[in-house]
C-alpha cells in the first residue's frame, strides 16, 4: 500500500525545483505589490477628501470580501473583454497584490491608528508637509506594531499562490499534478510538495520574528 | 459667507502685536469654547494663560499652532493672517500652503512632549531644520548642540527619548521647538505631567529664554507662582473669555472681579 520510490522522488526532484522557484517569484512580486499599494490605501483612507476615501474604503470591502480565486479569473478571463490580455503570470501576480495589499491596508491602517496623535501634532508644529509626516514621523512608528501582521501575510501569500495553477502558472501544486498525470503517481509529488511549503513557512516565521524585534531595537521602542 | 469687511488683510503701523485674536470663536456643535475673543501679544511679551479647566485656555495655544480650526474671527501673526490668506483684497479661509507659510513663525511645546520616539534627543533637535528649513545635516547639529546645552542635555543629545526622565524630555523638546527659529513659543501645561521635583529643571529653562531672548511666548499654565514670576501679563480666563487680565501683582495680588478672587483662592487652598 505504501510504496514510496525514492528513485522516481529523485528523478521529479529538479521539476519541483524550479517550480519551488516560480511560486518564491510570484509570491514574492505579489507581496512587494501589496506591500506598496496596502499603504497607499492605507494612507488614502486616511486623506481629507472624502470622496477619495469613500471609493477607496469600498473597494478594499470589495476586494476583502469576494474570493481571490474569483479575481483571479476575472482577471484572466473577463479582462481580454475589456482589452486588458495579461499572461497567466502578470494575471497571477496582480491578482494577489491586490487582494494582499486590502488585507495589508487594514494592517497599516492599525499601525497608523496606534500612533499616538500627539505626534502628529508634534509633526505639525514642525511644520511638516503631509508627505514628511508620513515618512519621518508616522511611518516609522506604524511600522514596528504592523510587522507581525505584515510578516503574517507573507506566509499567507506564499501559501494561496497555488491558485494561480488554476490559470496554469506553473508553480509546486501545477507541477506536481502535471508529474502525478504523467507518471500516474501522486503520492511523491504531493507529498514533496508539502515538505517543500513547510521547510519554507516555517524558518519565514522564525525569521520574521526576528526582524520585528530587531527593527524594534532599532528604532528605540520596547 | 462670514461677512470679513471688519478684518484688514494686514496689521501695520509701530505698535502691531506680535499676535493679534479678533473676535475668535471656537465652538464644538453646541458648546462655545472660545466667545468673540480679542487678545493681543506684543513682540518680546511674556503672557500667561490661567482659568479653570474648560475655559479655553489651552484651545487659544491650540488655534494659534493651527492644530485646529477656527469657526469665525482672524489670527494675526506678526502683522499678517494666519488663519486666512488676503484675496482680491478681502480674506478667505487660509489653505494648507498659506498655512505652511505663516506656521514658521510658531514653536510649540506640549503638555506630554511628543518628542519622536524613534529618534535619538539629538536627532529630534535636527529634524525640523532638516526636513522642513532644509539646512544641512551639519548646520543643523551645530544649533541643535547649542540648544541642547542651552537646556542642559547636550550630555543625553545620544538618547532615545525613553530613557529620559519627563523632565529631560520637555527640555529636549523644548530645543526642538527652538531650533525651529519662531517668533512665537507656545508652551501648553508643560509642567502638567512632571513628578513634582523635575518642574523645576523646565521653569529655569523657561526662566532663562524670558530673561535672554527676544522671543513673544504664551504659555498656559496651572503654576500660579511661576505665572506670577516670569510673565509680563497674566490673562485670567472664563467660560472662553477673558475675565480679567494684568500684570501679575495686580491680578494676583488685587484681582477685581469676583470669578477671579474665587479661582485664586481655591487654587490657594489646594496647595
Amino acid at each position: 500500500m505504501f510504496d514510496w520510490k525514492w528513485e522516481f522522488a529523485w528523478e521529479i526532484l529538479p521539476r519541483l525545483v524550479t517550480a519551488t522557484g516560480n511560486t518564491l517569484l510570484a509570491a514574492g512580486a505579489g507581496y512587494a505589490i501589496a506591500l506598496v499599494l496596502g499603504l497607499a490605501l492605507a494612507i488614502a483612507q486616511r486623506s481629507p477628501y472624502r470622496g477619495l476615501t469613500f471609493v477607496v474604503r469600498e473597494f478594499v470591502e470589495f476586494i476583502r470580501s469576494t474570493p481571490l480565486l474569483l479575481q483571479i479569473f476575472f482577471i484572466f478571463y473577463v479582462g481580454p473583454q475589456f482589452g486588458i490580455r495579461l499572461s497567466p503570470w502578470m494575471s497571477g501576480m496582480i491578482a494577489i497584490g491586490l487582494h494582499y495589499s486590502c488585507y495589508l491596508s487594514e494592517v497599516y491602517r492599525g499601525g497608523i491608528d496606534s500612533v499616538p496623535k500627539g505626534q502628529w501634532e508634534a509633526a505639525i508644529a514642525l511644520n511638516m508637509t503631509t508627505v514628511q509626516k508620513y515618512r519621518r514621523v508616522i511611518i516609522p512608528q506604524a511600522i514596528p506594531s504592523a510587522l507581525s501582521g505584515m510578516g503574517n501575510y507573507l506566509v499567507g501569500i506564499f501559501k494561496d499562490t497555488p491558485m494561480l495553477s488554476v490559470i496554469g502558472v506553473a508553480e509546486l501544486i501545477h507541477t506536481a499534478n502535471a508529474i502525478g498525470s504523467e507518471h500516474y503517481r501522486f503520492l511523491e509529488p504531493f507529498t514533496m510538495v508539502g515538505i517543500i511549503f513547510l521547510a519554507i513557512s516555517l524558518p519565514a516565521a522564525g525569521l520574521i520574528r526576528l526582524v520585528e524585534g530587531r527593527v524594534r531595537r532599532k528604532l528605540g521602542l520596547k | 459667507m462670514l461677512d470679513m469687511s471688519g478684518f484688514p488683510t494686514e496689521l501695520s503701523g509701530e505698535n502691531t502685536p506680535m499676535v493679534s485674536f479678533r473676535k475668535v470663536r471656537k465652538s464644538y456643535g453646541a458648546l462655545t469654547v472660545l466667545d468673540d475673543l480679542d487678545l493681543d501679544i506684543n513682540a518680546g511679551e511674556m503672557v500667561s494663560i490661567i482659568g479653570p479647566s474648560g475655559s479655553g485656555k489651552t484651545t487659544v495655544l491650540r488655534m494659534l499652532m493651527t492644530l485646529e480650526q477656527i469657526n469665525s474671527g482672524v489670527i494675526y501673526v506678526d502683522g499678517q493672517p494666519l488663519t486666512h490668506m488676503p484675496k482680491g483684497g478681502k480674506l478667505v479661509p487660509a489653505n494648507e500652503r498659506h498655512l505652511r507659510s505663516r506656521r514658521a513663525d510658531i514653536g510649540m511645546c506640549f503638555q506630554h512632549f511628543n518628542l519622536f520616539p524613534h529618534m535619538t534627543a539629538l536627532e529630534n533637535c535636527m529634524e525640523g531644520p532638516v526636513q522642513v528649513l532644509g539646512l544641512s545635516k551639519a548646520e543643523a547639529r551645530d544649533r541643535s548642540e547649542e540648544l541642547l546645552e542651552l537646556v542642559g542635555m547636550i550630555a543625553k543629545k545620544d538618547q532615545h527619548p525613553s530613557r529620559l526622565s519627563g523632565g529631560q524630555q520637555q527640555r529636549v523638546a523644548i530645543a526642538r521647538a527652538l531650533a525651529m527659529r519662531p517668533k512665537v513659543m507656545l508652551f501648553d501645561e508643560v509642567t502638567s505631567a512632571l513628578d513634582p521635583e523635575v518642574i523645576g529643571e523646565v521653569t529655569n529653562v523657561i526662566r532663562g529664554l524670558v530673561s535672554e531672548h527676544n522671543l513673544t511666548m504664551l504659555m498656559v499654565t496651572h503654576q500660579m507662582g511661576f505665572a506670577r514670576d516670569i510673565s509680563d501679563r497674566v490673562c485670567f480666563f472664563y467660560g472662553g473669555k477673558i475675565e480679567e487680565q494684568g500684570h501679575p501683582s495686580e491680578l494676583f495680588g488685587n484681582p477685581q472681579r469676583e470669578r477671579t478672587q474665587q479661582f485664586l483662592s481655591a487654587v490657594r487652598e489646594a496647595v
